[in-house]
């Protein structure tokens, strides 16, 4: 192997899992250094068990459920099939607040459910408690793991449908020989990053969780940074969320297990659609699946289209600025993941393992004080506003896009690897010929989801903002706190519609560019 | 702060001829003849403070006006969140003023050592008297449940009626709202050693609690709940600003918690003179006129013109606030009633 070709197979990829790693743990380090304090009290026990309880609770109903779901998609052909795999991508784009209050318009004391529940003359049903929550993480998560798991489905190999169908398997066997392998290899991964996610989930689980009950160690964290500026304590309440995070890792990385199909001549076949009582039940699940997230949508998009003639001027810019944060975010972020994703897919790294996970599980708060703390003796925050925003959307995007990536860069090595390697095929050519046109779909799909999700995060920028610096996000948030409740309805339409837009863009063109 | 003519760019081409330099100084000189001799005075606020619809354009302009000098707003986050900021840049910030801390939070600020006295004994239009050697008031409001009068006529007058009541309320979660943290004051400085008791009785009415203070704002205003914790200009904002006259503030017996909100001038600063200046500013006309309509508060000084419409209509006749250094000693405990009323 050349020089070159060594550097980009294994010190780029370890230089950046250690970058990504030093981004979360520094700052975690410099929040620790920099208090002094207690321990851990009886409330933040209290709090870790019920963000534990929640976030395992919340990834195995959004992953058990998203599974019917997927299989539907993958084996039904019908008009609007297409949209209905882009509209999956909506839920998750959404900013926390903005999803609560969708789904409030439905099931909430004023909601739809309970005014037709009310009109049949039947009890009205609350959403606030440990229920409330979970749903909420399942109308949040639940179409980012039946897209996941849909890819799933999509890369079993032709030529295995078509022996199946030779052998004459029926639903069962098919179910037992090629949906179980594939799962087995799928589902960890997809568990996990849900679970990491509602770890760190903050405002709805505060809003629809009812009350204190439903302390989460992040509300823990804020409180100990803000009303206490106990900052031993906040990095002890994010050291305790990396570890369970690590764990949670690791025991994926026990449970997944190759599905080992083998490569195939890229020809399309569908699994058998099998007819009779599956084919009503599969038109069920999509039927209900569309209902429960559509219906929040209309709600958001309902709220927010009164106040659109009439938005403040500090919208536009700050628009501008979320897109172009976006852009170079999600184009840092995919070649961030796709040179982890390739390193990892060689051979076990669990390094690479490590530096892709845990990035999800680090407090916003934490990682944004440390940063602030790390950036300030050397720089004014406010002028660094930016290239810090991107940056940890950058970290905390690539192991989104790593879990999408990591099952199809296995199966490309495994399958193309050696004959690539006898071909002599490396470095630009073999990104340009084999990997780029393999793994178009979900490189489309990743960058997406990294786009959508930079635009809508809050992150840091609260911190590190100036007088003229605002992103879209944040002037939601302004507006908000200032009783413009229907201009802040409009600004957040806007930029869920934005974030859908620029998702939607790379989605497709990842799909168009796939062999 | 002298940001514009800091002579550290110029500073890597050394090797350039030096006309180069002389040149490029000569014409951001020209460029910026006002800025070359104005100082800058950098105020952290919060963010809602800043924004176009917030009182810092207004405010910026007056005072830009007479000072000779940049004034600069700083946007930290909210309320709990600056105090914070305050801490982390500690003796090393580049902030001359900081304006938006409350009165809850005074004590926690002034234990820091890091404000400076301001000197001044101004006279102010507060309902109780006010005196803190470190913090100016610059507006104030108190603390009420807010509810729609055409779906709630005859709201409670106490909290032990909103208890007996089977009304819902939204509230903010005293550990991350300074509103939220006002309520269990306001319910400690009414009741004393019922409030644990009061919390209790109220657990059922409370539909769930929020994180902040807009949360809870927009669950009310989508018909989540029959009232909302915020303050007793509220129904003011909707009045003004939509032309709505259906919201309004439920009068409580026993008082009705304040909030005052300061500002102070931190010892560490370049910019003393100015910033005494500023803080005196602060209680004038050109700074105080701003505040009813885009703070929704009452301005410490009572405007010229009086106040706009709306807000002399719900007026507690008591006014209840704790000593700083009381509340802040009372918290911990507080809290802990209220953990064990509603983790149940």
């Amino acid at each position: 192997m050349t020089a070159a070709g060594r550097w980009t197979v294994t010190l780029l990829p370890a230089g950046l899992a250690l970058g990504l790693l030093l981004l979360v743990l520094a700052p975690l380090a410099t929040v620790a250094v920099r208090g002094s304090g207690m321990g851990l009290g009886p409330a933040d026990w209290a709090a870790i068990r019920f963000t534990v309880l929640q976030a395992v609770l919340s990834a195995l109903l959004s992953t058990v459920l998203a599974v019917p779901v997927a299989r539907a998609l993958a084996r039904r052909r019908f008009p609007g099939r297409g949209l209905m795999i882009t509209l999956m991508g909506a839920p998750f784009l959404l900013p926390a607040v903005v999803a609560a209050l969708g789904l409030l318009a439905v099931f909430g004391g004023a909601g739809m459910l309970n005014m037709g529940l009310q009109s049949v003359g039947l009890p009205p049903v609350s959403i606030y408690g440990l229920h409330g929550v979970l749903l909420a993480h399942v109308f949040l998560n639940l179409p980012l793991a039946t897209r996941m798991i849909l890819q799933g489905w999509l890369s079993i190999p032709a030529e295995r449908i078509r022996l199946a169908q030779s052998l004459g398997f029926g639903p069962a066997q098919t179910f037992r020989h090629l949906e179980v392998p594939m799962l087995r290899e799928v589902l960890p991964g997809v568990a996990l990053v849900i679970l990491v996610i509602c770890l760190t989930s903050f405002a709805v689980v505060l809003i629809l969780g009812g009350g204190p009950r439903a302390t989460t160690i992040e509300l823990a964290i804020y409180q100990a940074v803000r009303f206490d500026f106990d900052l031993a304590r906040a990095a002890g309440l994010a050291g305790v969320q990396v570890l369970i995070c690590a764990l949670a890792t690791g025991l994926a990385f026990l449970v997944a297990a190759p599905a080992g199909f083998g490569t195939g001549l890229d020809r399309q076949a569908a699994l058998e659609a099998p007819r009779g009582w599956r084919r009503g039940l599969d038109a069920a699940v999509l039927v209900l699946a569309t209902l429960f997230l559509v219906a929040s949508l209309v709600a958001v998009a309902l709220r927010g289209l009164p106040g659109l003639t009439d938005l403040p001027s500090a919208v536009l810019p700050a628009a501008g600025r979320s897109i172009a944060v976006a852009l170079v975010s999600a184009l840092v972020t995919t070649a961030t993941a796709l040179t982890l994703a390739l390193s990892a897919a060689r051979r076990p790294a669990p390094l690479v393992e490590a530096a892709a996970t845990l990035p999800l599980a680090t407090s916003g708060l934490v990682l944004g004080t440390g940063l602030f703390l790390i950036v300030r003796p050397f720089v004014s925050p406010m002028q660094v506003a930016l290239p810090v925003t991107v940056l940890v959307n950058v970290a905390l995007t690539v192991p989104f896009l790593y879990r999408i990536l990591l099952p199809e860069a296995r199966a490309l090595a495994a399958d193309y690897g050696r004959l690539a390697d006898s071909l002599g095929l490396h470095g630009w050519p073999r990104l340009r010929w084999l990997i780029l046109p393999r793994l178009a779909r979900p490189l489309g799909f990743g960058a997406g989801i990294a786009a959508a999700l930079s635009m809508g995060d809050l992150g840091v920028i609260t911190l590190f903002a100036g007088e003229r610096q605002a992103t879209l996000p944040l002037v939601v948030q302004q507006l908000t706190g200032a009783y413009r409740i229907e201009a802040a309805a409009s600004a957040s339409l806007i930029l869920v519609v934005l974030s859908f837009a620029l998702f939607w863009a790379f989605d497709a063109g990842g799909r168009r560019a796939a062999p | 702060m002298n940001g514009f003519l800091h002579p550290r760019p110029f500073r890597r081409n050394m090797e350039k001829p030096m006309k180069t330099e002389l040149l490029a100084a000569g014409l951001v000189t020209i460029a910026f003849p006002a800025l070359a001799e104005r100082p800058v005075l950098t105020v952290l606020t919060y963010d809602s403070f800043t924004s176009e619809w917030g009182p810092g354009p207004a405010i910026e302009q007056a005072f830009e006006a007479e000072c000779a000098c940049d004034l600069r707003l700083v946007p930290a986050g909210d309320g709990a969140a600056l105090l914070a900021r305050v801490q982390l840049e500690g003796a090393a910030s580049d902030a001359d003023v900081v304006l938006g801390l409350d009165t809850s939070l005074t004590a926690a600020a002034a234990a820091t050592g890091l404000f400076a006295p301001h000197g001044l004994t101004p006279a102010t239009d507060l309902p109780v008297p006010f005196a803190d050697p470190l913090f100016l008031p610059y507006d104030w409001g108190w603390f009420a449940f807010v509810h729609d009068r055409a779906k709630l006529p005859a709201p409670p007058d106490s909290f032990d009626a909103l208890a007996a009541s089977d009304l819902k309320i939204v509230i903010q979660d005293p550990r991350s709202s300074t509103p939220g943290l006002g309520l269990l004051m306001w319910v400690k400085a009414a009741h004393g050693d019922r409030a644990q008791e009061i919390w209790q009785a109220m657990a059922d009415n409370i539909v769930t609690v929020t994180p902040g203070w807009s949360e809870a704002y927009g669950l009310f205003l989508e018909g989540e709940a029959d009232m909302v914790l915020s303050y007793t200009t509220s129904p003011a904002y909707h009045l003004i600003a939509e032309g709505d006259d259906t919201k309004a503030a439920a009068l409580f017996d026993e008082g009705h918690y304040m909030q005052i909100e300061v500002a102070g001038k931190l010892a560490a600063t370049d910019q003393p003179d100015l910033a005494d200046r500023f803080l005196a500013f602060m209680l004038t006309e050109g700074f105080q006129a701003a505040i009813p309509q885009t703070n929704w508060m009452y301005p410490a000084v009572t405007p010229a013109g009086g106040l706009p419409e709306g807000f002399d209509r719900f007026r507690p006749a008591k006014s209840l606030l704790l000593p700083a250094d009381e509340a802040q000693s009372t918290r911990d405990a507080a809290l802990a009633e209220w953990l064990a009323a509603l983790a149940k």
